[in-house]
């Protein structure tokens, strides 16, 4: 059986709030898979329910082919991290990763493991209460690392981290991932996901909207539009809408053209004798994607107070 | 996409047991620095509030080469509980076994030292007349004995504590009790009847080691009164003593009779003031006994300057709500910060969480509440005897009941803390609660701020009902008291005060457990 998680048709209400509208995803091993989408989307519930804290009302969240809730030592199936913050301030670090470790019968020697992993020798013995949410960040990890699992789902990671530490972040998820391990990230911010995530799972409004690879979804997103840069803005428009392109102005100095491939644009420029100073292919970033992605699944604050109360 | 070979961990599961949940709960209770101070304080506060008490009185007693005051020492029975043991006694010494037979036709009684005392006869319902066989006339000597009470019918009684009832009704002219006494080696049976011919077993005692000659005869005795005034608040007593007088006829000893004769004796002296009304008078085998006192087990009385040992726990309920804060805040910081879902994601079934939670908690505050009561009880006993003030003797296995008492008694009510933080999730609110829950009732009752017959039912009905389980003193239906909170004496006795908060703890816990595993956290 696959070590992975398995979403399928969850669905959940928080009064009149609808939380999870059909969420159905699968995370792979092997790689990263970005879960993002704006605030209130879900994320976090359908976080909850697959770690058996939130109970669903509809659909089912699988480990491995298992519910949670039947995991006898659950963080050797999956480590999670679900908020940093979550910490009693007058316990050291290393106390906090040695209760959670006796509760999996591991030992003092695992943990120590994990903080070397996560790079926090120096400051293990401090109490969690002096923490950064960096640090905090750090030490979450290595709480989800305890039980050497196959999937890790961690919400929000990067969150206050400096530079640094979201480098330090995304190469140690990479060498998680080429270890063969599931790695789910969710995040708001799709900047942060770029350089990261193999696959990318975008919510809204508490279901899935795309479930696609970082490279097809910025191919969608570019279409086959060029930009044109060009000091003769006017004949240029003219000569390519006489054969059927759609031309917009986009700067003082550019054109995005629609339906015509590059080579086609500089051939009928060259006839033409219009002067141009670039031609490209247009990429689309993978924030303009998402944004495409997410326009309309965008809430109003009001309605994601369970999001936002945790 | 290629497909990748999911990640295998290498490291070996080890069993799925409950004890690495309780070892997990347990690093966590002792590596919040905070909740381990608590524990200590506990502990302290109960000490000190414990020894506050005999250093704070002003009372000192001493007698002319500084030993504690003779009258605040009452003799002790054959079982080392502290007795009462006054009577007039009209006795001769038997040899072997034998038997004596009595008939008695009347019970009286009147109050001495009148002024103040109440209108009435002055029979007390546990003045009492008849025939026994003690071992000698030292006070506090083994004794059974068959007798007529003023309200309680005829009992069998021997060895201060023990007591059985026989016919009910009062003694008169009219209605004459016959009583008889036999020893057979160890062994005495009282037997009764009401007309001489038809006999029946009131009850049989075994007295071991008692000597081979006792002293057979008759005796009368009465308990003084007492007439206790409540108000809100406060209560004050005012009492004194009775005379109880008996006529006896067909007195007849049956048995090897060294002396042959009868003498008597007021036994414990209290002689009913200046005027010497106690005695007796024979005429053939008539004879009229006239005895103040009581034969039985001293019992615990507020402002009495006999102390019992649980005194030196007064300050329990101080150290009980540091346990209480402790014991919540085990469960709802973890609501505070989010870390119930570390907890929980950690082990899934939350049952067991709450279970391990609950052996670890109990656990620490045992040992706590052991700790302290061991070292408090002997410290302030100590202050206490040094003061001159008398502390109730009880056994060994008492001792120990309220010492291992206490540490059950604050273990039982941090789980039920424990449980309310569960439910409530908040702190302040759940501490709150518990307090008002256990500790008011407690102080209510015994600081007499409420009316006797409130504390009691406050005392039944609360988890308050819990601290029974520091009663040293046992109640005695033979002898009149008031056996209120604030004297000591708890309405349901030790085990069932401690079971209603046992049954408390159990239902809170139930309720945790079932809220626990439906919510969302």
């Amino acid at each position: 059986m696959e070590a992975t998680i398995e979403v399928t048709g969850l669905r959940k209400r928080f009064g009149p709030a609808v939380a999870l509208d059909g969420m159905s995803f699968t995370v792979l091993p092997g790689r990263i898979t970005g879960f993002v989408g704006p605030n209130g989307a879900g994320k976090s519930t359908t976080m909850r329910v697959i770690l058996g804290l939130d109970a669903a009302d509809e659909g089912k969240a699988l480990i491995g082919g298992r519910p949670y809730r039947s995991l006898r030592h659950p963080l050797r199936h999956v480590g999670s991290l679900l908020d940093a913050a979550a910490l009693q301030p007058s316990r050291t670090a290393r106390n906090h990763l040695l209760w959670l470790a006796h509760s999996q019968g591991l030992g003092a020697k695992r943990v120590d493991e994990v903080v070397g992993q996560a790079g926090l020798e120096t400051a293990i013995r401090r109490k969690a209460g002096g923490y950064s949410l960096g640090m905090r960040q750090r030490l979450g990890i290595a709480a989800a690392l305890l039980g050497d699992p196959p999937v890790l789902m961690l919400d929000e990671p990067f969150n206050g981290m400096d530079p640094e530490g979201i480098v330090w972040m995304r190469g140690f998820l990479r060498s998680l991932a080429a270890q063969g391990r599931a790695v789910l990230v969710s995040s708001h911010l799709m900047g942060e996901l770029q350089d990261t995530a193999d696959q990318l799972v975008v919510v809204g409004r508490g279901k899935v909207i795309a479930d696609t690879s970082v490279a097809d979804l910025i191919a969608t997103a570019s279409g086959d539009r060029v930009t044109l840069r060009t000091t003769e803005r006017t004949p240029a428009m003219t000569v390519l809408a006489r054969v059927g392109a759609t031309v917009a102005a986009t700067g003082p100095a550019t054109l995005t053209v629609s339906g015509l491939p590059a080579e086609r644009v500089v051939a009928l420029l060259g006839e033409s004798g219009v002067p141009f100073s670039e031609v490209a292919a247009h990429r689309a970033s993978l924030e303009e994607a998402y944004m495409e992605l997410t326009r309309g699944a965008v809430e109003f604050r009001a309605a994601t107070a369970e999001e936002t109360a945790r | 996409m290629t497909t990748t070979t999911p990640y295998r961990s290498e490291t070996r599961l080890a069993r799925d047991g409950f004890a690495q949940l309780l070892r997990a709960e347990w690093t966590k209770f002792r590596t919040v620095r905070g909740w381990v101070i608590g524990m200590v304080v506990a502990a302290l506060v109960t000490v000190l509030v414990g020894i506050l008490g005999p250093v704070g009185s002003s009372f000192s007693c001493s007698g002319p080469n500084g030993q504690s005051c003779g009258s605040h020492t009452p003799p002790l029975g054959p079982d080392g509980e502290a007795v009462t043991d006054s009577l007039f006694l009209v006795h001769q010494p038997l040899a072997g076994d034998g038997s004596i037979t009595v008939r008695v036709t009347s019970l009286t009684g009147r109050y001495l030292d009148a002024p103040g005392a109440p209108a009435g006869r002055g029979l007390q319902p546990w003045s009492k007349a008849g025939i026994m066989f003690k071992e000698s006339t030292t006070r506090g000597s083994a004794y059974a004995a068959v007798m007529v009470t003023g309200a309680n019918g005829v009992r069998m009684q021997h060895n201060y504590t023990g007591d059985t009832a026989g016919l009910p009704g009062e003694v008169s002219s009219t209605t004459p009790r016959w009583l008889r006494l036999t020893r057979s080696g160890d062994t005495i049976t009282g037997y009764e009847s009401a007309d001489g011919t038809k006999w029946s077993v009131v009850g049989t005692v075994n007295l071991a080691g008692l000597p081979s000659t006792v002293e057979a005869g008759l005796f009368a005795a009465s308990p003084g009164y007492t007439v206790t005034t409540e108000s809100f608040g406060s209560a004050s007593g005012s009492g004194g003593d009775t005379l109880a007088t008996a006529l006896f006829d067909h007195a007849d000893l049956q048995g090897t009779k060294p002396r042959g004769t009868w003498t008597g004796d007021d036994i414990g002296g209290q002689g009913g003031g200046n005027s010497p009304v106690t005695g007796f008078q024979q005429s053939g085998d008539s004879f009229t006994v006239s005895g103040t006192g009581d034969i039985a087990p001293v019992v615990a009385s507020r402002g009495s300057l006999s102390k019992t040992i649980e005194n030196g726990l007064v300050g329990a309920f101080a150290g009980l709500i540091a346990i209480i804060v402790v014991a919540t805040t085990f469960l709802t910081s973890e609501y505070r910060r989010g870390l119930i879902r570390t907890t929980l994601a950690a082990s899934p079934r939350r049952g067991r969480v709450l279970a391990a939670k609950a052996v670890v908690i109990g656990s620490a505050a045992f040992v706590t509440g052991l700790v302290t009561a061991a070292i408090a009880v002997p410290i302030v006993e100590k202050l206490e005897r040094d003061k001159g003030l008398y502390v109730f003797p009880v056994s060994a296995m008492t001792e120990l009941r309220v010492v291992a008492g206490t540490g059950a008694l604050l273990a039982v009510a941090a789980i039920l803390a424990l449980a309310v933080g569960t439910v409530l999730r908040r702190s302040a609110g759940a501490a709150t609660v518990v307090i008002v829950a256990i500790v008011l009732p407690y102080v209510f009752a015994v600081a007499s701020v409420l009316p006797s017959g409130a504390s009691q039912w406050l005392l039944r009905l609360t988890p308050a009902a819990g601290f029974a389980i520091l009663q040293s003193m046992p109640e005695y239906p033979q002898v009149a008291a008031a056996y209120t909170p604030a004297d000591g004496y708890f309405p349901l006795g030790p085990w069932g005060g401690f079971a209603v908060l046992c049954g408390y703890a159990a239902l809170a816990l139930v309720l945790a457990t079932f809220v626990l595993r439906r919510r969302d956290v």
